[in-house]
């Protein structure tokens, strides 16, 4: 059942994970996630479930902030469960009402020639990273890619990018630093159009949301996106960093009104962080995640998949 | 400002002004809120239910101060609290009496070493010390040329080369930078998960070898919950001195800095708010107490009117501030109660970021003797209903109170900046600040047109 690259990328013959690859990979993020051991079955008592005991019903809820759920969010799952009622064990439906408010197994929209995907965020997501990543990805998967570094205010974040491109075997569309993002953003789609490259990865500078001129350029870039090509962006990924509290919602609110975002990538799966974040903006703001980031290499990238992730943060 | 926080702890506690203490209920209503707030602000759970348990023992029982409400009441033992948390420790630096001090940066991936590690050389090369800087992360695609750029930019040695291995990158910049004259050497690390038993135990080794005098945490003000294990698994290991706090100029309220510090002891030193290389500065707890609240300094402006008057006097006051209807009645009474709090340039500093600008401004007590006597020569009508008062009306308050028809309107325009500021003060949101609040322009404060200014969010 764990979501594959075609079924991702919406292919019409497209198939889960063949089982023994899927039980691998699904070991590897178990294994990210459950890094220090401490998944919520490790902590709680799931199996033998109380719902009469106050104590327990407090010690779930205690387990799913501390896995940055969040207070509202966490506060829907036990509503949820509480009205399921029944004793017993209790792994089940946790993962079941956690695996629902993450929403129905996600698809990035790139049946378009050629697809845009915008990618934003706040600063040290990984957002580079992950460009990285889903350029190789897209390429094995038969498409041909085209990254454009439209980050001309970070130090060195052209180089970075045009690291990964070589890697990746992407093409690659920068500028000279200072230069205007949208301008490359542009170009990059022209240049997509005119080599016929079947997907366009534009890569932004890392923004904190607070800062209104910097949302502004970004809404630019879109615009100017949009202009050059109709339908376009046909995704935009707002890469949220696993570790990253509350402040996540906001973000992804604020990302939300500037640019539309249409998905969450969320990294640093590797890291101890179980990424409950995602659970809150999924329930709060409706944005589905799309993308795993499970470590620093080039094939470190997943496509989401609801019940896995909810699975491996409840069992381990 | 009248924040979220101190609202919905009025909310729960209800008016128990009658009481006097605070009871056991009350501070069970009032502990669930601040739990609520500081889980909000990313504050690990552990370190918020012993931080509560902490204020609850310091709480019940406690005298509410007359004219406080006990949301106020429990607020101010919070933020003491949390100010004393975060407060304490050293913040400052060490530095070798002889011989160049090494300073290490360690941190997650992302955290903002890199940029800190620009800044910081940037910031102690303006207090007069000779600093270099070291790039020993050769793991990010980039990352040394990115440090390259940086010193280039603010014209500070870089120092790499070996492109291999991270633990003889770190030793050989020192060693080069040492030779080449810096006293202050800063070594940029690779980020790193703390889960990651190879490169801890990198990390380990990086700092055995160049036994850095200060080793510093780069911590996002974002982390979440995971802030705790990060700050301890990082302690365990290289046993950093201070915390560099990143990104503060978001809106992340930090409870992650709180939690780091509970969990080992090692103050947060540095404070970095912003993209731009001069964007770090020391730190200060106070502020960290207020902003992990989700509250201003207004908090002691409202200490220090409360102390000066009358608690229903000032209950009814602050009703029609928040509800913006601010008349000139409320004017007269805020400026007498203003003059009663003391210095009046003292207590205007209070007002967040206002502060600043007050430098070397004279404060004229005649000037606004002057803006009584207008007042005093409107009628109740007048007083009340502000919008009233047309250009006849004006001409007579004027001959009145023996001022000028332009002092007067000018009091009329001052009103109205101040009742829109109540408002957005009501509606929490920071107060535009103005720029000026003279009727001469001559650094007298009294009533005056504003000019416009945002001040900065934090």
């Amino acid at each position: 059942m764990a979501r594959s690259w075609p079924e991702l990328l919406g292919e019409a013959d497209a198939a889960p994970e063949p089982e023994a690859q899927r039980a691998g990979l699904f070991a590897r993020l178990r294994d990210s996630l459950s890094r220090s051991r401490r998944a919520l079955a490790g902590e709680l008592a799931l199996t033998s479930f109380d719902p009469a005991d106050e104590a327990a019903w407090e010690r779930l809820e205690e387990s799913l902030i501390a896995a940055d759920v969040g207070v509202r969010a966490t506060a829907e799952l036990v509503r949820r469960l509480e009205a399921r009622a029944g004793a017993g064990d209790l792994t089940e439906p946790l993962t079941e009402e956690l695996a629902s408010l993450l929403g129905a197994p996600p698809t990035l929209a790139l049946a378009a020639r050629p697809a845009v995907v915008l990618v934003v965020g706040v600063n040290g997501t990984g957002k580079t990273t992950t460009i990285g990543k889903l350029a190789q990805k897209l390429r094995e998967h038969g498409r041909s890619v085209l990254v454009a570094a439209a980050d001309t205010f970070r130090a060195a974040a052209e180089e970075q990018l045009e690291i990964w491109a070589k890697r990746a075997d992407a093409d690659f569309v920068g500028s000279v630093r200072g230069a205007d993002p949208a301008a490359v953003a542009y170009d990059a789609v022209e240049a997509a159009v005119a080599r016929g490259r079947d997907v366009v990865v534009v890569d932004t500078a890392g923004r904190l949301h607070t800062q209104t001129s910097l949302m502004d350029e970004l809404a630019k870039i879109r615009r100017v996106i949009e202009r050059r090509l109709e339908g376009a962006p046909h995704e935009t990924l707002l890469v949220v960093d696993a570790t990253t509290g509350q402040n996540g919602l906001q973000q992804a609110r604020l990302f939300q009104e500037a640019v539309g975002v249409t998905g969450v990538a969320l990294t640093k799966l590797d890291s101890s962080a179980k990424g409950g974040i995602a659970v809150a903006i999924a329930y709060e703001l409706g944005l589905p995640v799309k993308l795993i980031g499970v470590g620093e290499g080039l094939d470190d990238l997943r496509p989401f998949d609801p019940h896995d992730f909810a699975r491996a943060l409840v069992s381990g | 400002m009248f924040d979220a926080l101190s609202d919905r702890l009025q909310h729960a506690l209800g008016d128990l002004r009658g009481r006097g203490r605070l009871d056991e209920e009350a501070v069970s209503k009032a502990m669930r809120e601040i739990r609520l707030a500081l889980l909000e602000a990313d504050v690990n759970l552990q370190v918020v239910k012993d931080f509560v348990a902490r204020v609850r023992e310091r709480a019940v029982g406690e005298e509410v101060l007359k004219s406080l409400t006990p949301g106020q009441q429990v607020v101010k033992i919070v933020h003491d609290e949390l100010t004393a948390t975060m407060g304490g420790g050293d913040s400052r630096l060490a530095f070798a009496s002889r011989g160049a001090t090494v300073i290490l940066l360690v941190g997650l991936q992302g955290s903002g070493k890199t940029t800190a590690a620009a800044k910081l050389a940037l910031l102690l090369r303006k207090d007069g010390k000779r600093p270099a800087l070291v790039a020993a992360d050769l793991q990010r695609p980039a990352a040394i040329t990115q440090l390259e750029q940086l010193g280039r930019q603010v014209q500070i040695p870089i120092h790499s080369g070996e492109r291999r291995d991270p633990v003889a990158a770190a030793r050989k910049g020192v060693e080069a930078a040492t030779a080449a004259g810096a006293d202050v050497v800063i070594v940029d690390s690779a980020g790193r998960h703390q889960v990651d038993e190879a490169l801890m135990d990198e990390l380990g080794r990086i700092a055995a070898t160049i036994r850095p005098l200060n080793v510093l945490l780069v911590l996002d003000a974002m982390t979440g919950q995971e802030a705790v294990n990060v700050a301890q698994a990082f302690q365990e290991r290289v046993a950093f001195d201070g915390i560099l706090l990143t990104k503060l100029d978001g809106d992340a309220r930090g409870g992650a800095a709180l939690s780091a510090r509970a969990v080992t002891g090692k103050p947060v030193k540095l404070a970095s708010t912003g993209e731009k290389l001069d964007q770090l500065d020391w730190f200060h707890p106070d502020r960290m107490a207020s902003r992990i609240l989700g509250m201003g300094d207004v908090l002691t402006l409202i200490e220090r009117a409360e102390a000066a008057v009358e608690a229903d006097e000032q209950e009814a006051l602050e009703q029609r501030v928040l509800a913006g209807e601010f008349t000139f009645d409320d004017f007269l009474t805020s400026y007498r109660m203003l003059r009663r709090m003391g210095p009046l340039k003292g207590v205007l500093s209070l007002i967040p970021g206002l502060g600043g600008q007050l430098q070397g401004l004279a404060v004229d007590e005649r000037e606004l003797k002057r803006v009584e006597a207008i007042i005093l020569s409107m009628t109740p009508r007048e007083r009340s209903f502000p919008h009233v008062i047309d250009g006849s009306r004006r001409q007579r308050i004027a001959q009145g109170s023996g001022t000028t028809v332009q002092e007067v309107s000018r009091l009329l325009n001052a009103r109205k900046e101040m009742q829109k500021m109540m408002r957005r003060l009501g509606k929490g949101r920071l107060p535009a600040l103005p720029g000026q609040m003279t009727t001469t322009g001559g650094g007298r404060v009294a009533a005056g047109r504003g000019g416009r200014r945002r001040s900065r969010r934090r």
